[in-house]
């Protein structure tokens, strides 16, 4: 397949620094009061792993094949919605102070 | 030529999908910007995952008879793994949010080893660095799910004590070489094909069981305080080995996203090592309650109890206030009555402030989401670093249900556990009210010098309870305040 990116040795340890690096470096920056979503932010973001889940069930060839794909798409369906779910809410909950502003965000009483 | 668009189509959607994760990551950098930020990871989520589908078209021949029911298994398990998630996501409490965390990133890890073990039960993996690489991701995503799942059990408190024997750490030791060894004779077998493959399914069921035993091992020894840093190592596994399937099925989303996500993770775990005063390895290898102090020397000073009426209208006549609060307050769910006597308080004039220690909850920043999902602005909630020198200058200091992050031994005493972790220095204000349930010391099990202290008095009791006696004592002085 010509088409096909083959990504080997070198190539991937630089994806692989680079990738790292990059992270230290964007969640270096995150303020300590936002730890706990981005940690489940982060934890949405592997869930990315998914996508690999379906590429293996979708290329299975046999019943055991199936069923171990089966898990991984369902778990890491699992991760990626929980990941999300649980960290927009937490997020949702962040809010500045309401005297500041003309009050709108404040909460009835 | 068929195969070509699709092809196209997924590796655009996998670029776009590993550049908005990384600006929605970023937009994390802020509070305002935060809730943004997830939203446009999500969409890149989906992007990828609905792009994935486009592989129909690309299977591989062995795969084609059984193209129709993988496409009904994988839509179902999408559908039916993402749904749960979501519905228990959306449900769960805030306090419960470390279990629940731990339990996706343990059903990350498991994902990341099933796909391992697809690539090795099928026979696909050529080459001995695609075997290697296999196996290593194997390992670290079967001991992210089991330890995780130990974690998760340990928070919710299912399991409820350190489980130690003694030649633990030989005995980890042991599974783990041993799991080395099965891992180097699989990739052996892969290389040279001499084993028989029934034996070779046989070795990858072993290497499989031994890993997800030594997870359960590494876990079971670690005490309760020592859980947000397990999480944290755990997040940053389940990255690693996701980046390193992502590798083995050459999908550079999964290497990009998996290393972004091992390297946060990596982080955050320094930074609580580092908010404890302890090594990653000491937090792994060793207890807290274990390291046990000689008595230390008799207490000056002594306990004085007071009424929280008195307390209250005590804080209502200060002009500057700083909050400590702990895992005891969440424990009481007292963050909505603490948030009403604060709200009472700032309408009497008094300046209102939080501080929050990195430790306090049960993983990193949990504290900060506790007082935001009461309500109170992130304005007003002030980190370690940034507040500390203000409580030299600050009327009153009131402290709910934290106990070691505010222990001057970490200061003075060099024979105490928490010696050299940063504290916040609440013994330095002028009048300090200490909320907390009974005389019993805190997770470390050590005396703290500042309930002792002359400027310091204590207020037991339930912090639900004593905060709505506060805010009956301060509302009863029917001033200004009826906010």
């Amino acid at each position: 397949m010509p088409h096909q990116i083959v990504i080997t040795g070198f190539v991937a340890l630089y994806i692989f620094v680079l990738a790292a690096f990059a992270g230290w470096v964007i969640i270096g920056r995150v303020p300590a009061i936002l730890h706990t979503p981005l940690m489940s932010g982060s934890n949405f973001v592997h869930g990315i792993v998914v996508v690999g889940g379906l590429y293996a069930l979708l290329n299975a060839s046999s019943v055991l094949e199936q069923t171990i794909g089966f898990f991984a798409v369902l778990l890491g369906a699992g991760n990626a919605a929980g990941g999300y779910a649980v960290t927009d809410r937490m997020l949702a909950m962040f809010q500045p102070s309401a005297e500041k502003s003309d009050g709108t965000l404040r909460k009835s009483e | 030529m068929l195969t070509l668009l699709p092809q196209f189509t997924i590796r655009i959607a996998d670029l776009a999908a590993a550049f908005l994760f990384m600006y929605g990551l970023k937009r994390m950098s802020s509070p305002v910007t935060a809730p943004s930020g997830i939203f446009v990871a999500g969409i890149g989520m989906a992007v990828a995952i609905l792009a994935t589908f486009l592989y129909i078209f690309n299977v591989s021949d062995a795969a084609k008879p059984f193209l129709a029911v993988n496409v009904v298994l994988a839509v179902v398990a999408l559908l039916l793994g993402g749904a749960i998630a979501w519905w228990s996501g959306k449900r769960v409490a805030m306090t419960a949010m470390p279990q629940m965390v731990a339990l996706y990133n343990g059903m990350g890890g498991g994902a990341a080893g099933a796909i391992a073990a697809i690539e090795l039960f099928g026979q696909h993996t050529q080459g001995l660095a695609t075997a290697v690489v296999t196996l290593l991701g194997a390992l670290i995503g079967a001991v992210s799910l089991s330890g995780s799942l130990i974690a998760w059990a340990k928070l919710d408190g299912v399991l409820d004590k350190p489980l130690r024997f003694r030649g633990q750490q030989a005995f980890n030791a042991l599974v783990l070489l041993m799991v080395i060894l099965v891992g180097g004779y699989i990739v052996f077998a892969i290389q040279t094909a001499t084993a028989p493959i029934i034996a070779t399914r046989h070795l990858i069921s072993l290497f499989f069981g031994l890993a997800l035993i030594f997870g359960i091992l590494m876990t079971l020894p670690i005490g309760g305080a020592d859980m947000p840093v397990v999480i944290s190592i755990y997040n940053a596994f389940t990255g690693m080995a996701v980046g390193l399937e992502g590798f083995v099925l050459q999908n550079p989303a999964l290497m990009i996203a998996g290393m972004v996500v091992g390297a946060a993770g990596t982080l955050l775990t320094l930074l609580m090592a580092k908010a404890m005063n302890r090594s990653v390895a000491n937090i792994l290898f060793t207890n807290f309650g274990a390291i046990q102090t000689e008595q230390q020397g008799e207490m000056k000073g002594s306990l004085k109890p007071v009424d929280a009426a008195d307390a209250g209208i005590f804080m209502r006549y200060a002009s500057s206030l700083i909050i400590v609060p702990g895992y005891g307050l969440a424990v009481a769910q007292g963050q909505q009555k603490l948030y009403e006597f604060v709200k009472l308080l700032q309408a009497a004039g008094v300046s209102v402030r939080f501080a929050v220690h990195p430790v306090a909850g049960r993983m990193p920043g949990q504290m900060d989401v506790l007082l935001a999902e009461a309500g109170v602005p992130y304005d007003m909630i002030f980190q370690l670093e940034d507040i500390n020198d203000d409580f030299a200058t600050t009327d009153v200091t009131l402290v709910i249900g934290a106990n070691d992050v505010v222990n001057p031994a970490a200061r003075t005493e060099k024979t105490s556990p928490i010696f050299g972790m940063p504290i916040l220095n609440a013994d330095k204000a002028r009048k300090v009210y200490v909320v907390k349930r009974g005389q019993g010391a805190g997770y470390a099990g050590i005396q703290n010098a500042l309930f002792y202290g002359d400027n310091c008095d204590m207020v037991y009791g339930d912090a639900q309870a004593v905060l709505i006696k506060m805010i009956e004592a301060v509302r009863g002085l029917g001033l200004a305040a009826a906010a």
